[in-house]
């Protein structure tokens, strides 16, 4: 476990104790604590979209079974292999980080936010595709394909939710710039400072997460 | 008892801080420790911050205030008085969002939370001080949006943007909506911290049980701010895009349905509700503890009933909705359940009143907010019994039986809790006190200005005057007319405060460390607390707080 030592962070692998805890322990608790309350407002936050959800699919089943079958699955499932990939290599840093080896952190955050960075572009590829062929979320709707009374429903939702999680994306990918700037710059990680790391790859998780749950509403059923 | 000792009440603490110490130049209180303004805008100490948020909730409380006047001349006369329609719904719409948004759900925790809860638990700050300070510029940001939109443009949709108006109107209503929803982030992030405080920072000897009941109140309510908050995020995303992208979500136009709005909504409102008045019911334990000399009665039954009400707050929103063509199965479930908020509430009230009892009452000015509280929160609930029977509310809903159940439980108890906690954490903050002849007749006013107010509301509402319009028929000046008296003896009673207070801040007498002798532990340390809270190492704490020995003597240690 933690180590409780007291002196703040010349050391190396030792982070700085904030003067108003008692212990590292105790701050790594709280930052630990604190970011799974936010992680649970982050999935509170994409429950009222499944809330949506459920209700329209509930109230128009064949305008979204129709509509759904107009996105693209094969780029669909290579963006969740890509995103589920992703997440398995920001496990891996927070493993390294553990271990003190800095330079391995960096490098498996680079790899995830390239991944990302293929995750956003996919899904560029997608909504030009769906621009184009007036696929749009409610007023806007004019896709000749499927004219069921919902389906302008089921893009809204679409866009909402796949829009929402992109940004997300883009939050996490910052946070996980920040971290490997720190982990070039700093090279301190070890076995009693990687709560930054952990925290920002708790983060990248729970993008992957939400999006486990969008892939099967939007796309497969 | 050896007069340098340095065992305080509950608390033990180094030799040199005893109570009767000199005053430490080294440790100065954190009002002067460091005058720049800089010191201020960028502070990271929880007591700053909330006296930051003090400010500008006071300054929200009178924007808000002038309106429910201009609010209650317009009603004086049947027909239009000194507005047209359209600015009697920007009106009352401003007035609902200030009042709820910016004053009502920070007001008690971002202040007195925020100051009390460390010195409460012991502790130097929050968990998070930096994000303490951010949920404060962000606080500021999303009000400064809401009301610069509510300005240029002026939203009508009253507080709740029900749909599909709100998609609809032609004012303005994103940067409101995106207002609301920035503020949203400030109330999640003040309850996170608050709960990390909790469960991190307590100082050695206080298990939960031994927590202030003022804690576990806050600890509750954080709950409910971080569990229902994303939920109207959301929402008022959603509406703001509609707005913009015509989504078509919320409008029957376009096959959505309004009523998921609703539903959506009062997920987080209802809750919300308890946002506001959870804390009151810490505010009143302390409060209760103090001037009757007895540890508050039934101790865990309060504390649990705080989550209790959290808790099943979270599945009665329904009861808003009983006229929406909900079904009566469901009608009746979301009533019944409605009633079991009663069930806890009482639940505190009897154990308050059991406080009371054969305590020593010592009637000070924040005691009397305490009697106004429990006669408030007496009727206002059982008007929300009322309300939660269906057939009941059928008759009621929309009409100013509404209004009035709501302003009596959520403004009553609230405004008494704050104004109770202004004066009794007076001293406290600010080590000055205040004249309290004045803070009597002030409360006497206050109290019976809310009475006069609200009282003729219920009739008119069961008389079927609707809520939200600017006229009415004839038959019901009388009541209005009342109505406007009382509120402007309201008024007068706020006057009357901001004078003396104001006065006290800059002329008041020193109070010394604990003037009303409370066994409450946030009295442990000095008043004004310097800016780390303890000098020396972390004080612990052996006893339970409010454990007075006996209430007759009022014999308490750490006196003045
Ligand atoms: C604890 C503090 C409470 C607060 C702050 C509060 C606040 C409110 C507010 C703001 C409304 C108006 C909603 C609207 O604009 O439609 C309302 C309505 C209602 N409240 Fe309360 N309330 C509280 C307690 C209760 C209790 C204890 C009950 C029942 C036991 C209750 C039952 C109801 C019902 C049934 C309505 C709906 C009435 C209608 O819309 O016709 N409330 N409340
Ligand atoms: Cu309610």
């Amino acid at each position: 476990m933690q180590s409780s030592a007291h002196t703040a962070g010349a050391t190396p692998g030792v982070p700085r104790l904030a003067h108003h805890f008692a212990s590292l322990e105790v701050q790594n608790h709280a930052a630990r604590l604190g970011m799974w309350l936010f992680l649970s407002t982050e999935i509170l936050l994409f429950a009222g979209l499944f809330v949506c959800y459920g209700c329209y699919r509930y109230l128009f089943p064949d305008a979204f079974a129709a509509a759904s079958r107009h996105l693209d699955l094969t780029l669909g499932t290579v963006n969740t292999v890509v995103l589920i990939t992703s997440s398995l290599t920001a496990a891996l840093a927070v493993h390294y980080a553990k271990e003190g080896k800095s330079k391995l952190v960096a490098w498996m955050f680079i790899l995830t936010i390239a991944m990302a960075c293929a995750f956003l572009v996919i899904k560029g590829f997608e909504y030009s595709h769906k621009f184009h062929e007036g696929a749009l979320p409610g007023r806007h709707y004019r896709m000749e394909a499927v004219q069921l009374p919902g389906a302008p429903l089921y893009f809204s939702i679409y866009f909402l939710a796949t829009g929402l999680h992109a940004f997300h994306v883009i939050v996490g990918m910052s946070v996980l710039v920040w971290l490997t700037i720190k982990a070039l710059r700093e090279q301190n990680f070890g076995p009693n400072n990687y709560t930054a790391v952990e925290l920002g790859s708790m983060y990248w998780h729970l993008v992957d997460l939400v999006w486990i749950f969008l892939f099967p509403l939007l796309y497969l059923i | 008892m050896n007069p340098s000792s340095s065992t305080t009440a509950e608390g033990v603490l180094p030799a040199h801080d005893a109570p009767d110490a000199h005053h430490d130049h080294h440790h100065p209180s954190y009002l002067v420790d460091g005058t720049t303004i800089k010191s201020w805008l960028l502070t990271v100490d929880h007591k700053r911050i909330a006296l930051m948020f003090l400010v500008w909730i006071l300054l929200f409380f009178l924007v808000g205030g002038i309106f429910a006047m201009l609010i209650r001349i317009e009603l004086l006369t049947p027909g239009p008085t000194i507005m047209d329609a359209m600015t009697y719904n920007r009106m009352f719409t401003l007035h609902g969002m200030v009042m709820i948004f910016l004053f009502m759900i920070p007001a008690i925790p971002a202040v007195f939370g925020n100051f009390m809860l460390p010195l409460m638990l012991g502790a130097k700050d929050v968990a998070f001080p930096r994000l303490n300070l951010a949920s404060f510029y962000i606080y500021l940001f999303g009000a400064g949006l809401a009301l610069w939109g509510m300005i240029n443009g002026g939203l009508d949709t009253g507080w709740t943007f029900y749909t599909p108006y709100s998609t609809h109107t032609t004012t303005t209503v994103a940067p409101v909506l995106f207002g609301a929803f920035i503020i949203g982030f400030s109330s999640i992030a003040t309850g996170l911290n608050f709960i990390v405080t909790v469960h991190t920072m307590r100082a050695p000897g206080i298990t939960w049980f031994k927590l202030p009941l003022f804690v576990w109140a806050i600890y509750a309510t954080s709950c409910i701010q971080v569990l229902a908050t994303p939920v109207i995020g959301l929402l008022l995303a959603i509406v703001t895009g509609e707005q913009f992208f015509q989504f078509g979500l919320f409008d029957p136009a376009r096959g959505g349905d309004p009523v998921l709005f609703q539903h959506l909504f009062w997920f987080y409102s209802h809750p919300a509700v308890y946002i506001m008045v959870l804390p009151s019911f810490g505010v009143m334990s302390e409060v209760v503890a103090t001037y009757s000399r007895k540890n508050v009665f039934g101790y865990r039954a309060v504390a649990y009933s705080s989550l209790g009400i959290a808790f099943v707050g979270f599945f009665v929103w329904g009861h808003h909705m009983f006229v929406s063509g909900q079904s009566t199965f469901d009608a009746g479930v979301f009533g019944v359940l409605t009633m079991l908020v009663g069930i806890f509430t009482a639940i505190k009230v009897f154990n308050w009143v059991g406080t009371v009892y054969k305590g020593a009452v010592d009637f000070k000015t924040p005691f009397a907010y305490f009697c106004g509280f429990l006669f408030f929160t007496v009727f206002g609930g059982m008007t929300g019994i009322a309300v939660a029977t269906t057939s009941l509310d059928v008759h009621w809903h929309d009409t100013y039986f509404v209004v009035a159940h709501f302003h009596f439980i959520m403004v009553g108890a609230t405004v008494m809790a704050f104004l109770a906690s202004l004066h009794y954490w007076f001293p406290k903050m600010f080590g000055k006190t205040y004249h309290e002849g004045w803070g009597l007749v002030a409360a006497a006013f206050i109290i019976l200005g809310f009475n006069a107010t609200f009282i003729p509301q219920f009739l008119l509402g069961n008389y079927g005057m609707p809520r939200r319009y600017f006229e009415y028929p004839e038959r019901y000046q009388a009541l209005h007319v009342a109505s406007t008296a009382g509120s402007s003896l309201l008024a007068f009673g706020f006057i009357i405060i901001a004078v003396y207070l104001t006065y006290s801040l800059a002329y008041g007498k020193a109070s010394g460390k604990n003037p009303w002798r409370s066994k409450g532990y946030e009295w442990i340390s000095e008043s004004p607390p310097p800016t780390h809270n303890f000098v020396g190492p972390q004080p612990t704490f052996p006893e339970e707080p409010h454990l007075y020995v006996d209430p007759k003597k009022a014999e308490v240690p750490n006196a003045v």
